[in-house]
């Protein structure tokens, strides 16, 4: 299938939660009556216009929406070409786009009478998300959470667990993002009755990846109007980093149909794609099947699945969104690599240039912003999302740059 | 002629007794050793065989197959061995039959119509792919049932009526019913409930039925026989006892082919009274 064969980009998934292929559910029995559970729960809350301004109403007062479109100036003139603009998705609450889908989900568990939530998560920032969330409406929360990701995200831990939230460590497997998500399965298997998982982006079972889209959609919508009060027009340019893939499918999709608009994910190329310590899915994986949906795989030629690198915990996921992987194989999306040391090398220049000390996830994608902006002139409008700030990252980044900030 | 698994389930049944189906992993903790473990069960009293095909993410398992899948994928098993290994048994037992059990990625990986045709040439009897659910019937199931490879399908307690008619649709061979919510090798099933929950299901099937999840001691065995259930499957209980006989090295204890085959022994014993 090429691009040129479809009407819209827009449509899917299709009734047996496909996209092309991709997609679909590959869950264990004891799962699917829940999922089909949830899928109806999901399209009436949908249909009722007192969700849809519960929700609003929430990201206004709440989360602080709508997030700034910002006009990036002294990168723009430090690249010298194309105009840069900001997506501040990092000024949220809780300082990431995490927030825009756990208070979607969060409102479907009470609609549906859930009394528990559960979430798995990397970097933390969907954890924390989760955590405030569930503190926000009183339920109790479970945060599974690789023991090595503990390690490396000390701040979160400790954020979390001052939102109430249990943190429970995950040793199985290999301890990181993609066994947290095996063991928040099995948590969710066990305690079908009354609990709600929150997953954290645009994968697993149907309907997840296509409710999380939604919910994070409101960044793309926002853009559109905002990018049309500052120039007047629509951006030549979308930009956004991809581990699962929820921020930039939150950007890319209510863009999708206009054709003229280049749409790039950044993916983590952790040591660089060649050495095999990478987190680039579409670059460097095949097509297989896990965490209930058909996906791109970083995994070995007896479908086993291997660790994804990342000097992000965030992006460090051997999977990606299914509509990701539609996207990749019809062509509308450009999928490329940033680096661990190109991302931190656009972490300190955003820091020291914009005053805005970005998240190591869309530093990814400033690094290629890097690469393009200088490609083109100064009627060319790139949209980027900055996703999330750094603050968490700054006990990370000294440690790369070989500073001791707690001597 | 019916498939092996029938002819085991009519067997059984006209002793009178419930069938004992055993589950390890493939190439745990090494080909060698798993491979002379899954020659003495039947002659221990296992009825059918489960062999786990070992993944690196097996969502709907405890800890003990968990670390059983691992152990085996650092030894170097993979689904080739895995064959191999079915072909090897089924050299010296034409009578037992083997299920493969695990997760559809391997299998996808290896290519789903080249495995069914590996897995029949060798002598597989049957399937248990843990996410595949009747809504994913055409990834594997249809092309399975149409080479005559019994695909059997999980029922568990959040199976309502409706859609135990959509789960038994394409299941053949038996229905494996999952005694609890929850992963394998946990919780301990409730007779009661499990005997509930197999009369409503032998209201809509004339398949066998067997149960397992929770299922550890020889007692637990046979309250599950009397339940009304056609087979009890065992098998985290059967890797805890392996794990126990294992060497700094990987390797097998000359200890633990005996201990495992004590166990299933008294699992056997317990279910035949």
């Amino acid at each position: 299938m090429t691009k040129s064969d479809l009407n819209t980009f827009r449509a899917g998934p299709d009734e047996q939660g496909r996209f092309g292929i991709f997609g679909g559910r590959f869950v264990a029995e004891t799962l699917m009556p829940l999922i089909l559970e949830l899928e109806q729960a999901y399209e009436a809350a949908k249909e009722d216009p007192a969700f849809e301004a519960e929700l609003e109403n929430l990201q206004t007062h709440y989360t602080g929406r709508p997030s700034p479109l910002y006009f990036a100036e002294r990168l723009t003139e430090h690249f010298g070409g194309s105009k840069i603009y900001f997506k501040r998705d990092e000024l949220n609450h809780t300082g990431s786009h995490k927030i825009n889908n756990c208070l979607g989900q969060i409102l479907l568990a009470m609609r549906m009478g859930k009394t528990r939530i559960i979430a798995e998560t990397g970097a933390g920032q969907h954890g924390v998300a989760v955590a405030t969330v569930a503190a926000r409406f009183g339920l109790p929360c479970v945060v599974y959470m690789g023991a090595t990701d503990i390690e490396r995200q000390k701040p979160n831990v400790f954020r979390m667990k001052l939102l109430g939230a249990e943190i429970v460590p995950v040793t199985s497997g290999t301890g990181t993002l993609k066994d947290a998500m095996n063991e928040a399965l099995r948590d969710w298997v066990a305690h079908v009755e009354d609990t709600f998982y929150i997953i954290g982006t645009v994968a697993g079972p149907h309907p997840y990846p296509a409710m999380v889209r939604d919910f994070q959609s409101v960044i793309g919508i926002e853009t559109r109007e905002q990018m049309m009060a500052a120039e007047g027009r629509l951006p030549d340019t979308l930009v956004a980093c991809i581990g699962g893939g929820s921020n930039a499918m939150g950007l890319f999709h209510p863009f999708l149909d206009d054709k003229d608009i280049e749409i790039i994910g950044v993916e983590a190329g952790g040591k660089g794609v060649e050495t095999g310590e990478h987190a680039a899915s579409l670059t460097g994986g095949e097509p297989g099947v896990l965490h209930g949906n058909r996906t791109y795989l970083l995994q070995d030629e007896d479908g086993q699945i291997i660790d994804a690198h990342s000097i992000s915990a965030g992006l460090d996921y051997p999977g990606i969104g299914p509509e990701h992987s539609w996207l990749h194989e019809t062509g509308r999306v450009s999928y490329v690599s940033a680096t661990d040391s190109e991302a931190l090398a656009a972490f300190q220049l955003c820091t020291r240039l914009e005053g805005i000390i970005p998240a190591l996830e869309p530093s990814h994608a400033l690094s290629h912003v890097g690469k393009i902006a200088p490609t083109h002139g100064p009627d060319h409008l790139i949209v980027m999302n900055m996703c999330g700030r750094g603050d968490k990252d700054v006990f990370a980044v000294a440690a790369h740059l070989g500073t001791d900030i707690e001597g | 002629m019916g498939s092996r698994i029938e002819e085991r389930f009519s067997e059984t049944k006209a002793a009178g007794r419930a069938a004992l189906v055993t589950f390890v992993t493939a190439g745990d903790p090494n080909m060698e050793d798993s491979l002379a473990l899954i020659k003495a069960l039947p002659e221990a009293g296992a009825d059918l065989i489960e062999i786990g095909m070992p993944f690196t993410d097996p969502m709907a398992d405890g800890p003990a197959i968990q670390a059983s899948s691992l152990r085996a994928l650092e030894a170097g098993q993979n689904m080739i061995k895995t064959l191999a290994m079915v072909k090897n048994f089924r050299e010296g037992d034409s009578h037992t039959p083997i299920i493969l059990m695990g997760y559809y990625n391997p299998i996808y990986i290896y290519g789903s119509q080249r495995f069914l045709d590996d897995a029949k040439a060798v002598g597989v009897d049957g399937l248990i792919i843990v996410d595949l659910p009747p809504e994913e019937d055409q990834e594997l199931c249809v092309p399975a049932l149409a080479m005559e490879m019994n695909f059997i399908r999980l029922a568990t307690p959040t199976t309502n009526e409706a859609r135990l008619e959509k789960v038994l649709t394409n299941t053949s061979g038996f229905v494996y019913y999952v005694s609890i919510t929850g992963i394998t090798g946990t919780a301990k099933p409730d007779p009661d409930a499990v005997s509930r929950r197999v009369a409503l299901i032998k209201a809509k099937t004339d398949l066998p039925i067997a149960v397992g999840f929770g299922v550890k001691t020889p007692e637990q065995a046979k309250a599950i026989a009397d339940s009304g259930a056609d087979g009890v499957v065992v098998g985290s209980a059967l890797i805890s006892v392996m794990q126990g006989h294992m060497k700094r090295d990987g390797k097998a204890a000359s200890t633990m082919v005996p201990a495992v085959t004590d166990l299933v022994r008294s699992l056997a014993g317990a279910i035949v009274n």
